[in-house]
């Protein structure tokens, strides 16, 4: 009996927990398709984080933290595309670059405006009707906050875009082959100015949904690198958005069995030196990107900057 | 159907003309006043070695580069072309030597690919396919418009980057090298399609530097040279010898004399090799040859048959996972490049610009690449000795007629011909006893292709046997003792030079075979 509602609680908060990397891993899915690497995830999410935040924390009005997260993360991601687009940087650097500005920037503005980490309302949890009250399952998978079910929409609305519309297909073909975009008439600067700049607005979201959805606070380095797993996710998950939630509820799953891997101890009568518990979800990380190799799904032209052939 | 429309359905362009174009790159004037002109109905070639202007004039005209001066008109109205996509809308295709298509998609989403959809921003492949297979009707163009491209071969991939024009309207078709990766009976099939569009009112432009193909398809020709338009004539009242005097300033030997060697003992064996591709799967099966002192082994076969796995593991680039390769009668069987160096193999490999050189060192250093730790360019395996290295890169300039500013250039500013004369320099100066020689002359001026063939010639003299791999059918011809036709990673058949020719080759090439 203990186990069971044990194994429903871990499983309500691995899909709750599952909602940051979804949001960053399906916005950074959106940037690889059309070859751009942006290493900045988790850079962009604390912003967005902060930005979802402090406008709750002063307003109070939880929409308005949400658009302030969006808007903060796609002018990040604008940010992103100019440097790796425009101006042909570097990706790999360029975003480590961008996750050092969102962390060190995030800080200070914390540090200046509400100083100490102080709770806040967030996205309350939504009732519905009979769903919510049915047993088990109503624990599980009905009783999550708007944002929780905003991510999870988002998957199958991702791949609709990329596989079934002109948009999709103008990613698809600027990831894969940028040259032949181009010959056949299709901005190649355009389409990465779009998709990493969408990708820069859902990573923002994915900080909301820390900061005014899962853990309602703000605190310096609140994503702990999960911007990184995120990107990380991208390659498990072969660029296609159902294995992307997949990975990201593999790895959420493993975080809620972390945060209550004392009450699993004292079910089981066992004992975890805490620090492996931690280690977990990161060590998880690599071994599963050992065994994803290459696959037909990645952008061949990913990290490539495109400029016009003089020859 | 009204006299000024394609079976497409689309408007007939009468006639383009290009006039007093003038493009300038940093340093070079690659197009220079040239006038051009093509009418519907007409295959106009334009000729012209690497460098010449004629991709430079055709990415004006496809509005992927704007000219500085001059002017375009079409049907006499005098246009500006800003893009690819306005080309395309000015009824303007075209097929680029790498073709333009994105390997995981399908047919279907190649087309559609930058082309407005019927269901707005929702991709709505059925009527795409619907009318590809219209269109592959009208043209027997045979293409499956649910294939993804990667799985299609050479020839169909040209197909479907020739619908994909016909389908955007083109009624005006550049074709950029169409035949640089097909056997000769794709050939026969592109022309029989090419042939078919000028009857029904195309205007087709024919970029080449392959002479017969030329006077085989075209009814007039361009010379270009160094930028300017030197010649311009009837197809029918060309000869090979003059087009190719018009294209290099100076007249060719397009034949060479093989004088009649007694083949030597066998210095490169393969017994029952086999390999696998990048892509995973058996990229050599099973090959066995030999190639014996004072022999040139040309190997023929279509691009990506498993020529370009040959090279690697003869070189020590690729392990092998069955079978035995000898050296000079010493087994050297997944030995290290450089074990097969010291066994006295070299190797001019066929990616010239990341294997065969490293392009922004000196043309000095790419001299000495593999002995810079011995004598003469270094004492005690230690320490450059520069003077020597410099004196005897000079040599092999002036020897080899490398055309650069100075050794201490960097090799990635010479042209591709130059940098190909160094390679060959830096691999003979070892007095290889066995040459491979991949793709030697791919993207070289034919000044400089005819120097290489002759320095293969003289190695061949000498007593090294040398297997040469090449797409290039007529280069295989031209010097070949033997000539083995690979297909899909396996010998399918060898033939002695008095034996070969275009045709059988052709079809081993396909995969059949034959029996000579």
């Amino acid at each position: 009996m203990i186990t069971d509602i044990l194994k429903a609680s871990v499983a309500a908060s691995a899909i709750r927990l599952a909602t940051p990397y979804i949001f960053a891993s399906l916005g950074e899915t959106f940037g690889q398709r059309s070859g751009v690497l942006n290493l900045g995830v988790d850079g962009i999410m604390l912003l967005g984080a902060f930005a979802a935040y402090y406008a709750v924390f002063e307003t109070g009005n939880l929409v308005l933290g949400l658009l302030a997260a969006l808007i903060v993360g796609m002018l990040l991601g604008l940010a992103m595309a100019f440097i790796s687009v425009t101006l042909q940087a570097e990706q790999g650097i360029s975003g480590i670059g961008l996750y050092l500005f969102g962390l060190g920037l995030s800080e200070l503005l914390f540090q200046k405006t509400v100083v100490t980490p102080t709770p806040i309302d967030g996205f309350p949890r939504v009732n519905l009707p009979i769903l919510t009250d049915l047993p088990v399952l109503g624990e599980i998978f009905f009783h999550h906050n708007l944002l929780v079910y905003i991510a999870f929409a988002l998957v199958p609305i991702s791949a609709f875009v990329l596989n079934r519309t002109t948009f999709g297909l103008q990613i698809r073909a600027v990831g894969q082959n940028p040259e032949a975009a181009d010959a056949m008439g299709i901005s190649v600067a355009r389409v990465r100015y779009m998709t990493v700049t969408l990708g820069g607005g859902f990573a923002g979201l994915a900080g909301a949904s820390l900061s005014i959805a899962l853990l309602n606070i703000f605190q310096s380095n609140l994503t702990s690198g999960q911007g990184f797993i995120a990107v990380a996710l991208v390659y498990f998950g072969a660029w296609r958005p159902y294995w992307v939630m997949g990975g990201a509820l593999l790895f959420s799953t493993v975080n809620a069995l972390q945060l209550q891997v004392k009450t699993i101890e004292n079910a089981l009568g066992i004992n975890v030196p805490s620090e492996f518990a931690v280690m977990a979800p990161y060590v998880v990380t690599i071994i599963t990107l050992i065994f994803a190799s290459k696959r037909v799904e990645q952008p061949t032209a990913l990290t490539k900057p495109f400029e016009r052939g003089e020859s | 159907m009204p006299e000024n429309l394609l079976p497409t359905g689309h408007r007939r362009i009468e006639q383009m003309r290009m006039q007093g174009i003038v493009k300038k790159f940093p340093g070079v004037l690659a197009v220079d006043h040239v006038d051009f002109d093509v009418k519907a109905g007409e295959i106009h070639a334009l000729l012209g070695e690497n460098g010449a202007g004629k991709s430079t004039l055709m990415k004006i005209l496809y509005g992927l580069y704007h000219q500085e001066e001059g002017h375009i008109y079409l049907n006499d109205q005098s246009v500006v072309i800003r893009s690819p996509n306005h080309a395309i809308q000015h009824g303007i295709g075209m097929i680029h030597q790498h073709f333009m298509l994105v390997p995981s998609l399908t047919v279907a989403e190649n087309v559609a690919l930058g082309m407005k959809s019927s269901r707005g921003l929702i991709l709505d492949l059925e009527v795409v396919s619907r009318r590809i297979r219209e269109l592959s009707e009208i043209y027997g163009l045979q293409v499956n418009p649910n294939s993804p491209i990667w799985q299609l071969a050479v020839g169909e991939q040209q197909r479907v980057e020739i619908l994909r024009a016909l389908y955007r309207g083109a009624a005006l078709l550049i074709l950029d090298e169409p035949t640089a990766v097909l056997t000769p009976q794709e050939v026969d099939e592109l022309f029989r399609i090419l042939n078919q569009m000028t009857a029904d009112g195309h205007a087709l432009i024919f970029i080449s530097h392959k002479l017969h193909e030329v006077l085989a398809i075209s009814h007039r020709i361009t010379v270009l040279r160094d930028g300017k338009r030197v010649y311009s004539i009837p197809a029918e009242s060309a000869t090979k010898e003059m087009l190719a005097q018009m294209m290099v300033g100076r007249p060719v030997v397009l034949r060479y004399d093989l004088p009649p060697i007694e083949p030597g003992p066998a210095l490169l064996r393969l017994e029952r090799v086999s390999a696998t591709s990048d892509r995973g799967d058996e990229g050599l099966k099973n090959i066995s040859l030999n190639v014996h002192a004072g022999e040139i082994v040309g190997v023929a076969g279509v691009s990506g048959n498993g020529q370009r796995e040959l090279a690697q593991v003869i070189a020590g680039m690729r392990s092998i996972t069955a079978g035995r390769i000898w050296l000079n009668n010493d087994d050297v069987t997944n030995h290290s490049p450089a074990a097969m160096n010291q066994h006295g193999l070299s190797h001019i490999p066929e990616a010239r610009m990341t294997d065969g050189v490293i392009k922004n060192f000196t043309v000095a250093e790419n001299f000495v690449l593999q002995n810079h730790g011995r004598k003469p360019y270094a004492w005690g395996g230690l320490f450059m000795n520069f003077r020597s290295i410099t004196r005897q890169c000079k040599t092999a300039i002036k020897d080899y007629e490398i055309k650069t500013p100075s050794h201490e250039t960097p090799i990635k500013s010479l042209s591709g011909g130059n940098i190909q004369k160094l390679v060959l320099a830096r691999e003979l100066s070892r007095q290889p006893r066995v040459l491979i020689a991949a793709q030697p002359t791919r993207g070289v001026d034919i000044g400089a292709s005819e120097y290489i063939h002759h320095r293969l010639l003289e190695e061949r003299t000498k007593g090294t046997a040398i297997l040469l791999i090449s797409e290039d059918l007529d280069e295989i011809l031209a010097l070949s003792d033997r000539i083995a036709v690979m297909y899909e990673g396996a010998i399918v058949g060898e033939v002695k030079r008095d034996a070969a020719d275009v045709r059988t080759l052709g079809l081993m090439m396909a995969g059949s075979k034959v029996t000579v």
